[in-house]
Protein backbone atom coordinates (compact mmCIF):
# COMPACT_ATOMS: atom_id res chain seq x y z
CA UNK A 1 0.00 0.00 0.00
CA UNK A 2 1.37 3.29 -1.19
CA UNK A 3 2.28 5.90 2.03
CA UNK A 4 0.60 8.48 -0.26
CA UNK A 5 -1.19 11.55 1.60
CA UNK A 6 -4.43 12.68 2.49
CA UNK A 7 -7.39 12.38 0.33
CA UNK A 8 -8.35 9.92 -2.24
CA UNK A 9 -9.87 8.86 -5.93
CA UNK A 10 -12.73 7.51 -4.21
CA UNK A 11 -13.41 10.87 -2.09
CA UNK A 12 -13.11 12.51 0.21
CA UNK A 13 -14.17 9.57 2.80
CA UNK A 14 -11.21 7.17 2.26
CA UNK A 15 -7.95 8.69 3.13
CA UNK A 16 -4.59 6.93 3.20
CA UNK A 17 -1.54 8.78 5.86
CA UNK A 18 1.51 7.32 8.04
CA UNK A 19 1.15 7.35 12.10
CA UNK A 20 2.40 6.37 15.10
CA UNK A 21 -0.12 4.21 17.10
CA UNK A 22 -0.56 5.91 20.77
CA UNK A 23 -3.19 4.16 22.78
CA UNK A 24 -5.73 1.53 22.05
CA UNK A 25 -8.72 0.69 24.15
CA UNK A 26 -11.61 -2.06 24.04
CA UNK A 27 -14.32 -1.61 22.25
CA UNK A 28 -16.91 -4.11 22.53
CA UNK A 29 -16.35 -7.62 22.13
CA UNK A 30 -13.51 -7.79 19.56
CA UNK A 31 -12.64 -4.61 18.61
CA UNK A 32 -10.76 -1.75 19.34
CA UNK A 33 -10.48 2.25 19.24
CA UNK A 34 -6.92 3.22 18.23
CA UNK A 35 -5.65 6.71 18.59
CA UNK A 36 -3.06 7.83 15.73
CA UNK A 37 -0.58 10.47 15.64
CA UNK A 38 -0.98 10.91 11.71
CA UNK A 39 1.57 12.79 9.83
CA UNK A 40 -1.32 14.92 7.48
CA UNK A 41 -4.54 14.51 9.62
CA UNK A 42 -3.37 14.73 13.47
CA UNK A 43 -4.46 12.87 16.15
CA UNK A 44 -7.09 10.44 14.51
CA UNK A 45 -9.30 8.14 16.40
CA UNK A 46 -10.36 5.36 14.84
CA UNK A 47 -12.21 1.90 15.13
CA UNK A 48 -10.13 -1.18 14.18
CA UNK A 49 -13.41 -4.08 13.74
CA UNK A 50 -12.48 -7.96 14.86
CA UNK A 51 -8.97 -6.40 15.75
CA UNK A 52 -9.02 -9.01 19.02
CA UNK A 53 -9.95 -11.96 17.20
CA UNK A 54 -6.73 -14.39 16.56
CA UNK A 55 -7.72 -14.15 12.67
CA UNK A 56 -7.91 -11.09 12.37
CA UNK A 57 -5.94 -9.37 9.36
CA UNK A 58 -4.91 -6.43 11.35
CA UNK A 59 -2.90 -8.78 13.97
CA UNK A 60 -0.31 -6.56 16.12
CA UNK A 61 -0.12 -4.11 13.22
CA UNK A 62 -2.04 -1.44 15.72
CA UNK A 63 -0.04 -2.16 19.20
CA UNK A 64 1.03 0.81 20.70
CA UNK A 65 4.25 2.65 19.31
CA UNK A 66 3.78 0.84 15.84
CA UNK A 67 4.77 2.73 13.00
CA UNK A 68 2.23 2.30 10.31
CA UNK A 69 0.86 3.22 6.69
CA UNK A 70 -2.81 3.19 7.20
CA UNK A 71 -6.47 3.57 5.41
CA UNK A 72 -9.11 5.06 6.98
CA UNK A 73 -12.82 5.80 6.43
CA UNK A 74 -13.85 8.84 7.89
CA UNK A 75 -16.76 8.60 10.54
CA UNK A 76 -18.63 11.46 12.15
CA UNK A 77 -16.81 10.93 15.47
CA UNK A 78 -14.92 8.08 15.13
CA UNK A 79 -13.02 6.86 11.57
CA UNK A 80 -12.52 2.85 10.91
CA UNK A 81 -9.35 1.57 9.77
CA UNK A 82 -9.87 -0.19 6.26
CA UNK A 83 -6.07 -1.23 5.88
CA UNK A 84 -2.86 -1.08 7.62
CA UNK A 85 1.32 -1.94 7.08
CA UNK A 86 4.13 -1.50 9.28
CA UNK A 87 6.55 0.62 8.84
CA UNK A 88 8.11 0.00 11.54
CA UNK A 89 7.03 -2.24 14.25
CA UNK A 90 9.75 -1.09 16.93
CA UNK A 91 10.44 -4.28 18.37
CA UNK A 92 13.57 -3.09 20.64
CA UNK A 93 10.68 -0.99 22.57
CA UNK A 94 8.72 -4.15 22.84
CA UNK A 95 11.54 -6.29 24.37
CA UNK A 96 12.78 -4.29 27.29
CA UNK A 97 10.88 -3.00 29.97
CA UNK A 98 12.45 0.26 30.77
CA UNK A 99 12.33 1.37 26.95
CA UNK A 100 8.83 -0.14 27.17
CA UNK A 101 7.53 2.42 30.42
CA UNK A 102 9.61 5.42 28.11
CA UNK A 103 8.32 4.95 25.00
CA UNK A 104 4.72 4.42 26.13
CA UNK A 105 5.53 7.90 28.56
CA UNK A 106 6.24 9.60 24.70
CA UNK A 107 2.92 8.44 23.30
CA UNK A 108 0.89 9.45 26.73
CA UNK A 109 2.50 12.93 26.13
CA UNK A 110 1.70 12.99 22.57
CA UNK A 111 -1.73 12.00 23.17
CA UNK A 112 -2.60 15.00 25.71
CA UNK A 113 -0.69 17.97 23.50
CA UNK A 114 -2.61 16.52 20.17
CA UNK A 115 -5.40 18.04 18.71
CA UNK A 116 -8.02 15.49 16.82
CA UNK A 117 -8.18 16.30 13.12
CA UNK A 118 -5.87 19.44 13.00
CA UNK A 119 -2.24 18.21 10.73
CA UNK A 120 1.30 18.65 12.80
CA UNK A 121 3.83 16.82 10.98
CA UNK A 122 6.61 18.54 12.78
CA UNK A 123 5.12 16.56 16.15
CA UNK A 124 4.40 13.34 13.95
CA UNK A 125 7.87 13.30 12.69
CA UNK A 126 9.78 14.27 16.31
CA UNK A 127 7.57 11.11 18.09
CA UNK A 128 8.46 8.95 15.16
CA UNK A 129 11.91 9.71 15.43
CA UNK A 130 12.40 9.81 19.33
CA UNK A 131 10.73 6.32 19.19
CA UNK A 132 13.34 5.17 16.59
CA UNK A 133 16.06 6.54 18.45
CA UNK A 134 14.96 4.91 22.05
CA UNK A 135 15.00 1.67 20.03
CA UNK A 136 18.41 2.30 18.74
CA UNK A 137 20.11 4.00 22.41
CA UNK A 138 18.06 2.40 25.32
CA UNK A 139 18.51 5.26 27.52
CA UNK A 140 15.86 7.36 29.15
CA UNK A 141 17.73 10.58 28.47
CA UNK A 142 15.82 10.28 25.19
CA UNK A 143 12.41 10.65 26.40
CA UNK A 144 13.25 13.60 28.69
CA UNK A 145 14.96 15.07 25.98
CA UNK A 146 11.46 14.72 23.63
CA UNK A 147 9.37 16.00 26.78
CA UNK A 148 11.92 19.13 27.03
CA UNK A 149 10.92 19.23 22.80
CA UNK A 150 7.72 18.92 23.18
CA UNK A 151 7.06 22.00 25.45
CA UNK A 152 9.35 23.72 22.95
CA UNK A 153 7.50 22.91 20.10
CA UNK A 154 4.15 24.04 22.04
CA UNK A 155 5.48 27.21 22.62
CA UNK A 156 7.33 26.88 26.02
CA UNK A 157 10.61 26.78 25.11
CA UNK A 158 12.59 26.84 28.81
CA UNK A 159 14.80 29.81 29.59
CA UNK A 160 18.41 28.42 30.82
CA UNK A 161 20.32 31.18 29.79
CA UNK A 162 19.24 34.11 32.20
CA UNK A 163 17.74 34.14 35.10
CA UNK A 164 13.39 33.84 34.43
CA UNK A 165 12.95 36.87 37.31
CA UNK A 166 15.87 39.15 37.36
CA UNK A 167 17.65 38.16 33.80
CA UNK A 168 20.42 37.66 35.75
CA UNK A 169 23.71 35.64 34.59
CA UNK A 170 24.69 31.71 36.06
CA UNK A 171 25.10 30.35 38.52
CA UNK A 172 21.43 29.09 38.79
CA UNK A 173 19.71 27.70 41.80
CA UNK A 174 16.34 27.03 41.34
CA UNK A 175 13.69 26.34 38.16
CA UNK A 176 10.32 28.20 38.10
CA UNK A 177 7.80 25.93 36.77
CA UNK A 178 5.17 28.82 35.70
CA UNK A 179 7.81 31.00 34.03
CA UNK A 180 9.48 27.78 32.37
CA UNK A 181 13.00 28.64 33.04
CA UNK A 182 16.01 28.63 35.60
CA UNK A 183 16.19 31.27 38.48
CA UNK A 184 19.65 32.30 40.45
CA UNK A 185 20.30 32.22 43.70
CA UNK A 186 18.96 35.95 44.26
CA UNK A 187 15.18 34.84 43.14
CA UNK A 188 15.25 31.24 43.99
CA UNK A 189 12.64 31.49 46.45
CA UNK A 190 9.55 29.75 45.49
CA UNK A 191 11.06 28.14 42.82
CA UNK A 192 12.24 23.98 42.36
CA UNK A 193 15.53 23.45 43.45
CA UNK A 194 18.23 21.76 40.96
CA UNK A 195 21.57 20.05 40.94
CA UNK A 196 24.30 21.48 39.92
CA UNK A 197 24.31 20.83 35.69
CA UNK A 198 21.17 20.58 35.26
CA UNK A 199 20.38 23.73 33.53
CA UNK A 200 23.56 23.39 30.93
CA UNK A 201 22.14 19.52 30.33
CA UNK A 202 18.70 21.04 29.89
CA UNK A 203 20.53 24.13 27.44
CA UNK A 204 22.23 21.39 25.77
CA UNK A 205 19.33 19.18 24.74
CA UNK A 206 17.04 21.94 23.25
CA UNK A 207 19.93 23.22 21.97
CA UNK A 208 20.48 20.57 19.47
CA UNK A 209 23.51 18.46 21.60
CA UNK A 210 20.67 15.54 22.41
CA UNK A 211 23.26 13.32 20.20
CA UNK A 212 26.28 14.78 22.89
CA UNK A 213 24.17 13.83 25.48
CA UNK A 214 23.39 10.58 24.83
CA UNK A 215 27.43 10.02 24.02
CA UNK A 216 28.65 11.53 27.08
CA UNK A 217 25.50 11.19 29.63
CA UNK A 218 25.41 13.49 32.86
CA UNK A 219 25.43 11.56 36.39
CA UNK A 220 21.89 9.98 36.82
CA UNK A 221 21.55 12.64 39.94
CA UNK A 222 21.34 15.29 37.29
CA UNK A 223 19.13 13.03 34.46
CA UNK A 224 16.92 12.18 37.00
CA UNK A 225 16.86 16.20 38.38
CA UNK A 226 16.24 16.94 34.59
CA UNK A 227 14.10 14.22 34.09
CA UNK A 228 11.28 15.26 36.88
CA UNK A 229 11.69 18.87 35.88
CA UNK A 230 10.54 17.68 31.91
CA UNK A 231 7.62 15.81 33.91
CA UNK A 232 6.85 18.49 36.07
CA UNK A 233 6.94 21.09 33.24
CA UNK A 234 4.56 19.43 31.16
CA UNK A 235 1.85 18.29 33.51
CA UNK A 236 2.17 21.73 34.54
CA UNK A 237 2.21 23.77 31.16
CA UNK A 238 -0.97 20.66 30.04
CA UNK A 239 -2.91 20.81 33.35
CA UNK A 240 -2.94 16.95 33.26
CA UNK A 241 -0.85 14.19 35.02
CA UNK A 242 1.30 12.28 33.07
CA UNK A 243 0.36 8.87 34.45
CA UNK A 244 2.96 6.65 33.08
CA UNK A 245 5.32 8.50 34.50
CA UNK A 246 5.27 7.22 37.61
CA UNK A 247 6.36 3.41 36.07
CA UNK A 248 9.72 4.62 34.40
CA UNK B 1 -30.87 9.83 28.10
CA UNK B 2 -33.09 12.00 29.94
CA UNK B 3 -35.83 10.66 32.25
CA UNK B 4 -39.22 9.96 29.88
CA UNK B 5 -40.09 6.57 32.40
CA UNK B 6 -42.14 6.45 35.28
CA UNK B 7 -39.68 6.63 38.23
CA UNK B 8 -39.17 2.72 38.86
CA UNK B 9 -38.92 1.91 35.12
CA UNK B 10 -36.34 4.63 34.84
CA UNK B 11 -34.84 3.37 37.71
CA UNK B 12 -34.34 0.16 36.46
CA UNK B 13 -33.40 1.77 32.92
CA UNK B 14 -30.67 3.36 34.69
CA UNK B 15 -29.12 0.56 36.66
CA UNK B 16 -29.34 -1.66 33.49
CA UNK B 17 -27.70 1.08 31.48
CA UNK B 18 -24.79 0.96 34.14
CA UNK B 19 -24.13 -2.94 33.01
CA UNK B 20 -20.82 -2.97 30.81
CA UNK B 21 -21.71 -2.71 27.16
CA UNK B 22 -25.04 -2.18 27.55
CA UNK B 23 -25.96 1.18 26.17
CA UNK B 24 -29.37 3.42 26.84
CA UNK B 25 -31.30 2.09 24.12
CA UNK B 26 -30.56 -1.85 25.22
CA UNK B 27 -31.51 -1.05 29.01
CA UNK B 28 -34.73 0.15 27.74
CA UNK B 29 -35.32 -3.30 25.92
CA UNK B 30 -33.83 -5.51 28.62
CA UNK B 31 -35.82 -3.61 31.20
CA UNK B 32 -39.43 -3.73 29.20
CA UNK B 33 -38.68 -7.56 28.28
CA UNK B 34 -38.21 -7.68 32.48
CA UNK B 35 -41.57 -6.24 32.78
CA UNK B 36 -42.89 -8.75 30.32
CA UNK B 37 -42.24 -11.71 31.77
CA UNK B 38 -43.45 -13.49 34.86
CA UNK B 39 -43.05 -12.52 38.37
CA UNK B 40 -41.20 -15.42 39.23
CA UNK B 41 -38.63 -15.42 35.92
CA UNK B 42 -37.75 -12.01 37.33
CA UNK B 43 -37.67 -13.06 41.10
CA UNK B 44 -35.32 -16.18 40.03
CA UNK B 45 -33.33 -13.61 38.07
CA UNK B 46 -32.84 -11.60 40.92
CA UNK B 47 -31.92 -14.76 43.45
CA UNK B 48 -29.60 -15.71 41.22
CA UNK B 49 -27.62 -12.21 40.87
CA UNK B 50 -27.97 -11.99 44.49
CA UNK B 51 -26.60 -15.49 45.66
CA UNK B 52 -23.77 -15.45 43.09
CA UNK B 53 -22.18 -11.67 44.56
CA UNK B 54 -23.01 -13.43 47.86
CA UNK B 55 -21.30 -16.71 47.21
CA UNK B 56 -18.22 -16.03 44.81
CA UNK B 57 -15.12 -14.45 46.30
CA UNK B 58 -11.61 -14.94 45.16
CA UNK B 59 -9.67 -17.92 45.84
CA UNK B 60 -7.14 -17.24 48.46
CA UNK B 61 -4.32 -18.70 47.04
CA UNK B 62 -4.61 -18.21 43.36
CA UNK B 63 -7.18 -15.03 43.08
CA UNK B 64 -9.16 -17.32 40.93
CA UNK B 65 -13.58 -16.96 41.14
CA UNK B 66 -14.32 -19.66 44.17
CA UNK B 67 -17.14 -20.50 45.94
CA UNK B 68 -15.31 -21.03 49.04
CA UNK B 69 -11.91 -20.30 50.95
CA UNK B 70 -10.19 -22.33 47.46
CA UNK B 71 -11.04 -22.30 43.87
CA UNK B 72 -11.29 -26.05 41.93
CA UNK B 73 -7.96 -25.93 40.62
CA UNK B 74 -6.36 -25.31 44.18
CA UNK B 75 -8.68 -27.90 45.43
CA UNK B 76 -7.99 -30.17 42.73
CA UNK B 77 -4.77 -32.90 44.31
CA UNK B 78 -4.02 -34.28 40.98
CA UNK B 79 -2.56 -30.60 39.64
CA UNK B 80 1.13 -30.52 39.63
CA UNK B 81 1.83 -27.48 42.39
CA UNK B 82 5.31 -27.09 40.88
CA UNK B 83 4.38 -25.26 37.59
CA UNK B 84 2.16 -22.55 37.92
CA UNK B 85 0.78 -20.85 34.91
CA UNK B 86 0.24 -16.81 35.41
CA UNK B 87 -2.76 -15.22 33.66
CA UNK B 88 -4.15 -11.98 33.43
CA UNK B 89 -8.13 -12.06 34.40
CA UNK B 90 -9.94 -14.97 35.49
CA UNK B 91 -11.41 -15.97 32.63
CA UNK B 92 -7.73 -16.56 30.79
CA UNK B 93 -7.92 -19.79 33.15
CA UNK B 94 -10.82 -21.26 31.20
CA UNK B 95 -8.85 -20.44 27.91
CA UNK B 96 -6.16 -22.82 29.47
CA UNK B 97 -8.20 -25.28 30.57
CA UNK B 98 -10.06 -25.53 27.23
CA UNK B 99 -6.45 -26.59 25.17
CA UNK B 100 -6.55 -29.91 27.70
CA UNK B 101 -2.22 -29.13 27.75
CA UNK B 102 -2.07 -27.88 31.28
CA UNK B 103 -2.29 -29.50 34.51
CA UNK B 104 -0.68 -27.03 36.98
CA UNK B 105 -1.83 -24.40 38.98
CA UNK B 106 -2.73 -21.28 38.01
CA UNK B 107 -2.36 -17.46 39.48
CA UNK B 108 -4.86 -14.51 38.49
CA UNK B 109 -3.06 -11.26 38.63
CA UNK B 110 -6.46 -9.41 38.45
CA UNK B 111 -4.99 -7.33 35.49
CA UNK B 112 -2.10 -6.14 33.22
CA UNK B 113 0.81 -3.31 33.63
CA UNK B 114 -1.04 -0.50 31.94
CA UNK B 115 1.04 2.51 31.98
CA UNK B 116 -0.79 4.67 30.17
CA UNK B 117 -3.59 3.62 32.74
CA UNK B 118 -1.91 4.27 35.30
CA UNK B 119 -2.04 1.13 36.61
CA UNK B 120 1.39 -0.22 38.29
CA UNK B 121 2.69 -3.38 39.66
CA UNK B 122 1.32 -2.72 43.31
CA UNK B 123 -2.21 -2.91 41.91
CA UNK B 124 -1.36 -6.28 40.90
CA UNK B 125 -1.24 -9.47 42.61
CA UNK B 126 2.63 -9.91 42.23
CA UNK B 127 3.43 -9.93 46.00
CA UNK B 128 1.16 -12.78 46.58
CA UNK B 129 2.76 -14.87 43.20
CA UNK B 130 6.17 -13.98 44.72
CA UNK B 131 5.06 -15.31 47.77
CA UNK B 132 3.33 -18.12 46.27
CA UNK B 133 6.79 -18.99 45.01
CA UNK B 134 8.36 -19.55 48.08
CA UNK B 135 5.88 -21.33 50.11
CA UNK B 136 4.52 -23.94 47.86
CA UNK B 137 8.29 -24.81 45.99
CA UNK B 138 6.84 -23.47 42.61
CA UNK B 139 10.12 -24.58 39.97
CA UNK B 140 8.28 -22.88 36.64
CA UNK B 141 6.78 -19.80 36.38
CA UNK B 142 4.66 -19.66 32.95
CA UNK B 143 3.57 -15.94 31.93
CA UNK B 144 0.63 -16.17 29.93
CA UNK B 145 -0.77 -12.56 30.09
CA UNK B 146 -2.36 -11.23 26.60
CA UNK B 147 0.44 -10.42 23.98
CA UNK B 148 -0.23 -7.06 23.64
CA UNK B 149 1.85 -4.28 25.33
CA UNK B 150 0.19 -4.11 28.60
CA UNK B 151 0.73 -7.91 29.01
CA UNK B 152 4.10 -7.69 27.29
CA UNK B 153 5.39 -4.93 29.76
CA UNK B 154 3.63 -7.22 32.73
CA UNK B 155 5.84 -10.09 31.53
CA UNK B 156 8.79 -8.16 30.98
CA UNK B 157 8.57 -6.94 34.92
CA UNK B 158 7.26 -10.41 36.14
CA UNK B 159 10.53 -12.09 34.56
CA UNK B 160 12.68 -9.50 35.87
CA UNK B 161 11.37 -10.65 39.38
CA UNK B 162 11.45 -14.42 38.77
CA UNK B 163 15.08 -14.30 37.39
CA UNK B 164 16.46 -14.21 40.58
CA UNK B 165 14.66 -16.75 42.45
CA UNK B 166 16.30 -18.96 40.40
CA UNK B 167 13.80 -20.90 38.55
CA UNK B 168 12.62 -21.62 35.58
CA UNK B 169 10.43 -18.28 34.00
CA UNK B 170 8.51 -19.43 30.37
CA UNK B 171 6.65 -17.10 28.59
CA UNK B 172 3.76 -18.61 26.20
CA UNK B 173 4.99 -19.20 22.25
CA UNK B 174 3.85 -16.60 19.90
CA UNK B 175 3.03 -17.51 16.01
CA UNK B 176 0.45 -17.68 13.86
CA UNK B 177 -3.17 -18.69 14.52
CA UNK B 178 -4.37 -21.93 12.98
CA UNK B 179 -6.59 -21.55 9.98
CA UNK B 180 -5.21 -17.96 9.36
CA UNK B 181 -3.57 -16.88 6.62
CA UNK B 182 0.11 -16.30 5.92
CA UNK B 183 -0.35 -13.13 3.74
CA UNK B 184 -2.48 -11.22 6.63
CA UNK B 185 0.30 -12.28 9.41
CA UNK B 186 2.05 -9.49 10.99
CA UNK B 187 5.77 -9.03 10.77
CA UNK B 188 6.08 -9.25 14.54
CA UNK B 189 3.83 -12.64 14.63
CA UNK B 190 5.62 -13.98 11.57
CA UNK B 191 9.35 -12.67 13.23
CA UNK B 192 8.33 -14.64 16.02
CA UNK B 193 6.78 -17.84 14.63
CA UNK B 194 10.08 -17.94 12.73
CA UNK B 195 12.28 -17.50 15.95
CA UNK B 196 10.41 -20.53 17.44
CA UNK B 197 10.58 -23.01 14.44
CA UNK B 198 10.39 -26.38 14.93
CA UNK B 199 11.65 -29.48 13.47
CA UNK B 200 9.46 -31.98 11.99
Amino acid sequence: MPTAAPGSARGQRLYRDRGVVLRSIKLGEADRIVTLMSEGHGKVRAVAKGIRKTGSKFGGRLEPATHVAFQCHRGRELDVVTQVETIDAHRALREHYGCLTHAVSMLEAVDQVALEREPDPALYRMLERALRTLAEQPSPAVSTAFFWKLLSLEGFHPVVDQCTRCGGPAPFRAWDLRAGGVCCGACVLGGRPMAPGTAETIARIVGGGLAGVLADPPDDRVLGEVERLAVASLEFHSERRLKSASLR
Amino acid sequence: MASVYEGPIQALIDELGRLPGVGPKSAQRIAFHLLKIPPEDVARLATTIVEAKRQVTWCRRCFNFATGDLCTYCLDERRDRTVCCVVEEARDIVAVERTHEFHGSYHVLQGAIAPIEGVGPEQLRIKELLARIGDEGITEVILATNPNIEGEATAMYLARLCKPLEIRVTRLASGLPVGGDLEYADEITLGRALEGRRDL
